[in-house]
């Protein structure tokens, strides 16, 4: 299967790969996928409480090339967001950037997922309700 | 010594065609191009002759004499064959088969097509080493069983199963065995008086010969197996495979039995030596690192592993440069991981990480080393990038988690 020049991109050169402390109030974490599906995506955001503005973004990702672009592509795209801002990002917009084939749309659905995920994360810890994120990733 | 790249190191998929079987190839394509089958001119008898040459030489490999050889498209007619014609031929003996879970498709998905007409197929387990065990073989057998058919060697984890046994135990009870013998025939030797086998499918595309011809054996001796015919039409190879012969790529076939037969036991040790320098190469370099399958019984030219926590694609992706496969589900065409390692019971995790490794006759130490190093980097890079690598080193148990799963 042949790769979009970006999946390349992303693979070759990954965005803010890491991690950011799971116990700060501030960072949310979103795990998503499962082993066994062979993509697990961890997400994370550091998130100003006062503005609500995303500044940092990080994550990890085991799965295929498309996910690891799907993720990193991500972080790129939450920072600097505010929540609702980033709450808007579909799957089809980075299957649109990324030129996603069919067969790896669910990598595209299991980052949208990891972004509500950590955003719930951080939501709950602030006392907000969280979101009815997706429950379950499709593959 | 720089390496020339890509390097291709998945010679359990297909092999490139051996020079000297190109070259023994040649004039039957264009002076020698005569139908087999013509029996009254001199074009016909030259391309008989070469025909009967390569039967020797096929039939020399494994034991045979030449009039048990049939030549096909391929494996997977040769596989399609042994069983359809055997089921057919004696239906009214018995419409019970034995296989095993990890056949090649060519196998199971024949055993599934003669489900749907009155067989009854058993399909046994294999053990954590990936051969089956000769106690459930025994227990499945049935009075109404009238064929066994298990694979010589997996072509995903090269294992290698007791064939001299099952073929013993099949002749115990009057069944007949035929074998899927398409990785093992020319790797390592295989003797089908010795190994009782009835039916034996070979491939020339995996020894260094052209792809689109194969052969298989029938034993005409102790016991005489008849078959039906699974293709009509004018009566070639003795009715079992009506059709005109391949001449160009049965003569290829033929040179590459040859070859693989003079040179098999140089070639396989030189082999093995490699598949242990990769072998050990990366688990001196790589923790968390699983050979799936056996050692003991093992092709010399395989080398299946997996490598934790790092997706098998993404592996492929990064080592761009060298040729392998994976037992990834995103490497298949029905996103699910390797059924074969599912069936030694590697964990679904475990499988998604798999990379075969395929040693043949053109692959050197350096292109070795050079995969090791590759493979070393990768992976690294890769588990930095791996939430479940963190995880594990934080001590954490990724089989206790909770996972949102489909």
């Amino acid at each position: 299967m042949a790769y979009s020049d970006k999946v390349v991109d992303h693979y070759n050169n990954p965005r803010n790969v890491g991690s950011l402390p799971k116990n700060d109030p501030n960072v949310g974490t979103g795990l998503v996928g499962a082993p066994e599906c062979g993509d697990v995506m961890k997400l994370q955001m550091k998130i100003n409480p006062e503005t609500q503005v995303i500044e940092e973004a990080k994550f990890k990702t085991f799965g295929c090339g498309s996910a690891i672009a799907s993720s990193s592509l991500a972080t790129e795209w939450v920072k600097g967001k505010t929540v609702d801002e980033a709450l808007a990002i579909k799957n089809t917009d980075i299957v649109r950037e990324l030129s996603l084939p069919p067969v790896k749309i669910h990598c595209s659905v299991l980052a949208e997922d990891a972004i509500k995920a950590a955003i719930g994360d951080w939501k709950k810890k602030h006392g907000v309700e969280a979101p009815a994120a997706a429950e379950t990733a499709s593959h | 010594m720089a390496v020339k790249l890509p390097i291709y190191m998945d010679n359990h998929a297909t092999t490139p065609v051996d020079p000297r079987v190109l070259e023994a190839m040649m004039p039957y394509f264009t002076g020698k191009f005569g139908n087999a089958a013509s029996r009254n001119h001199y074009f016909g008898w030259t391309a008989e002759e070469a025909v009967e040459n390569a039967r020797q030489q096929v039939a020399s490999l494994i034991n045979a004499t030449a009039k048990e050889i049939i030549f096909t498209s391929g494996a997977t007619e040769s596989d399609n064959l042994m069983i359809k014609g055997i089921a057919e031929m004696f239906r009214e003996k018995g419409n019970h088969i034995i296989t095993q879970s990890i056949e090649h498709k060519a196998v199971l998905d024949t055993c599934k097509n003669l489900e749907k007409h009155g067989f009854e197929v058993t399909y046994l387990p294999v053990q954590r080493d990936g051969r089956i065990s000769l106690d459930d073989l025994k227990a499945a057998i049935k009075p109404k069983t009238i064929l066994i058919t298990i694979m010589y060697a997996n072509n995903e984890i090269g294992v290698i199963n007791p064939i001299a046994e099952i073929g013993k135990m099949a002749k115990e009870h009057g069944i007949f065995f035929a074998v899927d013998g398409v990785q093992a025939v020319g790797k390592i030797p295989v003797d089908v008086q010795k190994d009782n086998i009835d039916l034996l499918a070979v491939s020339a595309h995996k020894i260094y010969g052209p792809k689109g011809v194969g052969a298989l054996y029938v034993r005409r001796r102790n016991p005489r197996v008849q078959l039906s015919a699974i293709i009509d039409g004018g009566g070639h190879e003795r009715g079992m495979r009506s059709g005109t012969l391949n001449v160009p790529g049965i003569v290829g076939l033929g040179k590459a039995c040859e070859i693989a037969q003079k040179e098999m036991p140089e070639e396989s040790v030189r082999l093995r030596g490699l598949r242990d320098r990769l072998k050990a190469g990366l688990e001196s370099k790589l923790d968390e690192v699983y050979v799936n399958g056996s050692m003991e019984h093992r092709l010399p030219n395989n080398l299946n592993m997996s490598f934790a926590y790092v997706e098998g694609e993404s592996l492929l992706m990064g080592i761009n440069d060298v040729a392998v496969s994976s037992g990834s589900a995103c490497t298949s065409a029905t996103l699910e991981p390797s059924y074969v390692l599912k069936a030694l019971g590697v964990g679904e995790d475990l499988a998604h990480t798999s990379i075969r490794f395929g040693l043949g006759r053109f692959n050197t130490q350096e292109e070795v080393d050079y995969v090791i190093d590759k493979m070393v980097q990768v992976v690294t890079k890769l588990r930095e990038l791996s939430p479940l690598y963190e995880m594990a080193k934080e001590g954490i148990d990724i089989s206790k988690m909770k996972w949102q799963t489909a």
